[in-house]
């Protein structure tokens, strides 16, 4: 959900452009988080937890904690909170603690 | 491996000002910090500040960030790396950084840390679901990418943070249904909590939450009433229908560099948690390394930036730059830093500060 | 208790109330403003030194209401949203309550608008007078609202109907 108007504030975005969740194509504005692209579109979830698989979300938002770790093209631990977003991004829910290819 | 006079980790309201203060005796300064941009936690700050007309007093952060950004990008004594995370300080004062995914040594004469602090968490069951954030990284959705977070929300906490987020939720066009705080009081100034209050936010002191509800993201909170032993009052539970759960229970500061560095620190609840011992210039216990801001104790911006300004002023001194009014500069400096916390809102932050000025 | 749900008690607003020889004689500043805290943007701003020079930048402010005309400058720039400028002048039966407001969207001229009290419960309807904003406010707008006079010392906020 996106915030139209502001009272103070002018939200400056860069280009439309599409991305893939979970293969489900989104869209977002280049230069935003990847946590904000996906939050503009109801997602909230962005991994499992390692041991009891639970959902896990964004905490901190400002790359310190480590709570929102994504599969981002492939590879894993990217936190989506400050990790920007690209056209044709492929974004995955990270489950495990990921290995590099 | 990279020389400069001094380095300056954090970009936020105590490095800028630091940086500038240190520039503009002379100094070579080299500032770092891990976003692509400069303005730390500023560059969310719609709301406008408080202190003197000299502190900025009146404005908006978002402006004063700004300002402070530009300052420091046009001054041709200050080399900037944003996107530049330091890993590492090490024993003979050189300090490693990511940047761009290669790996930059620097060896600065004199380093001012100003790293902030980070929010923390708050034990209940459920507290791990996607829906609850900190206040803070709420307004870093809300006022950086005017996104919302979800529709309905409870806001914990009724300090400055946890109110002035509210303020900022309304705002947006997002409901906020409470804010709970478990101290008696308010701790936000007053006129910040009126002003939601009057907006139809009803704040519940001596509440905390007791659960968070939800499968896979939050999908509703169950709060308490307190007595005055802190216990919860069986039978005042009340079920409140959110989406949204604000952690806004206080920051720590953020001190891993100084432990790196071997500098003495020191547990003080008043400062937020571990901070260093330093002496009157802002200088730590390993010779040349100082701090400011909310790593040396959680504060506010203003009196970060006063810090920062008293940091860099140091630095440079140390190094042998000086100027005619060097003298005024720095008493200007104390006098604002001592006013900003001369009132009765200070007293918890000296309590800490004797605890830890040698 | 202010410090415990953040409403002023009717004893606190007593504390900076004008006289009523004073709400009598035209617009006037009250500064709802009871904790000492560092801030001083409200006494630089006053042009009449209508609001007492700070010894310690975590005075209150202190407003001398026979110096003050209700201008509205330190209603604009007080960080905290907590100055408001009172007109019990305004007609027979009404009084004029100028009040910051930092919402979207903005009320419209003329429109009848929900008056909200300081515990934010509707007590009445207003109607809006004028609406002053613009870039040197900075997002800060002012809302003039005509209330029924026994409402001037109530009414510090409202509700656009309909909207929130």
């Amino acid at each position: 959900m996106r915030i139209n108007e502001h009272p103070i504030l002018n939200f400056e975005k860069g280009s439309k452009v599409k991305f893939y969740y979970n293969g489900q194509a989104l869209e977002g504005y280049e230069g935003e988080t990847i946590a904000a692209a996906l939050h503009a579109n109801g997602v909230r979830t962005m991994r499992e937890s390692i041991h009891l698989h639970r959902p896990r979300g964004l905490f901190c938002n400002i790359g310190n904690c480590s709570s929102c770790l994504m599969v981002v093209d492939g590879k894993p631990n990217v936190r989506v909170c400050v990790e920007k977003l690209r056209a044709g991004m492929y974004v995955e829910t990270q489950k495990g603690k990921g290995e590099l290819k | 491996m990279r020389q400069t006079e001094i380095c300056i980790i954090g970009g936020g309201p105590a490095g800028l000002t630091a940086a500038l203060k240190a520039a503009n005796l002379g100094a070579s300064v080299t500032v770092i910090d891990r976003n692509d941009y400069l303005g730390g936690q500023l560059i969310k700050q719609t709301h406008r500040f408080f202190g003197s007309k000299q502190q900025r007093a009146s404005e908006r952060g978002i402006n004063i960030a700004k300002e402070l950004a530009e300052a420091v990008h046009n001054h041709d004594k200050i080399t900037v790396f944003t996107g530049a995370t330091v890993l590492g300080y090490y024993k003979d004062g050189v300090i490693t950084v990511e940047h761009n995914e290669k790996l930059i040594t620097i060896k600065p004469a004199k380093a001012i840390v100003a790293t902030g602090g980070a929010e923390k968490n708050l034990l209940f069951p459920n507290n791990d679901l996607p829906g609850i954030y900190g206040a803070g990284a709420v307004q870093t959705l809300v006022n950086v990418y005017g996104v919302k977070p979800g529709k309905r929300v409870l806001m914990v906490g009724a300090g400055n943070i946890g109110v002035i987020v509210s303020y900022q939720l309304l705002q947006a066009g997002i409901e906020v249904v409470a804010i709970i705080e478990a101290a008696p009081k308010i701790g936000a100034y007053w006129v910040h909590a009126s002003k939601v209050v009057r907006a139809g936010v009803p704040i519940y002191t001596k509440h905390t939450i007791k659960r968070a509800w939800g499968e896979k993201e939050v999908a509703g909170a169950t709060i308490v009433q307190l007595d005055d032993n802190w216990q919860p009052v069986p039978g005042t539970e009340m079920d409140l229908d959110v989406d949204v759960i604000c952690l806004s229970v206080g920051l720590s500061p953020l001190t891993e560099l100084l432990w790196q560095a071997g500098c003495e620190m020191k547990f003080v609840p008043e400062l937020g948690g571990h901070v260093p011992i330093r002496n009157q210039q802002l200088e730590t216990t390993v010779a040349g390394v100082y701090v400011a801001g909310d790593v040396g104790g959680i504060e506010e911006a203003s009196a970060a930036m006063m810090e920062g300004a008293l940091a860099g002023l140091n630095a440079a001194k140390a190094l042998g730059y000086d100027a005619p009014d060097f003298k005024e500069q720095q008493a200007d400096v104390i006098k604002e830093l001592t006013g900003l916390r001369s009132g009765p809102v200070g007293e918890k932050i000296l309590h800490g500060m004797a605890k830890v000025v040698r | 208790m202010l410090a415990q749900n953040g409403i002023p008690t009717p004893k606190d607003i007593a504390q900076v109330m004008p006289n009523a020889d004073r709400l009598a004689k035209g617009p006037v500043a009250m500064a709802e403003c009871f904790q000492n805290i560092p801030c001083d943007p409200c006494y630089h701003s006053c042009k009449r030194q209508a609001i007492q020079p700070f010894k310690d930048i975590n005075e209150r402010p202190q407003i001398d209401h026979q110096k003050c005309n209700g201008c509205g400058l330190c209603l604009m720039r007080c960080p905290g949203l907590a100055i408001f400028i009172i007109d019990e002048t305004y007609s027979e039966q009404q009084a004029l309550v100028k009040l910051p407001y930092e919402y979207l969207p903005l009320p419209g001229v003329g429109e009848v608008v929900a008056a909200v009290n300081r515990a934010g419960e509707i007590v009445g309807e207003a109607k809006v007078v004028k609406v002053q904003s613009g870039q040197n406010l900075d997002g800060t707008s002012v809302v003039w609202l005509a209330v029924p006079k026994d409402l001037s010392m109530e009414v510090r906020h409202f509700k656009i109907k309909g909207v929130r």
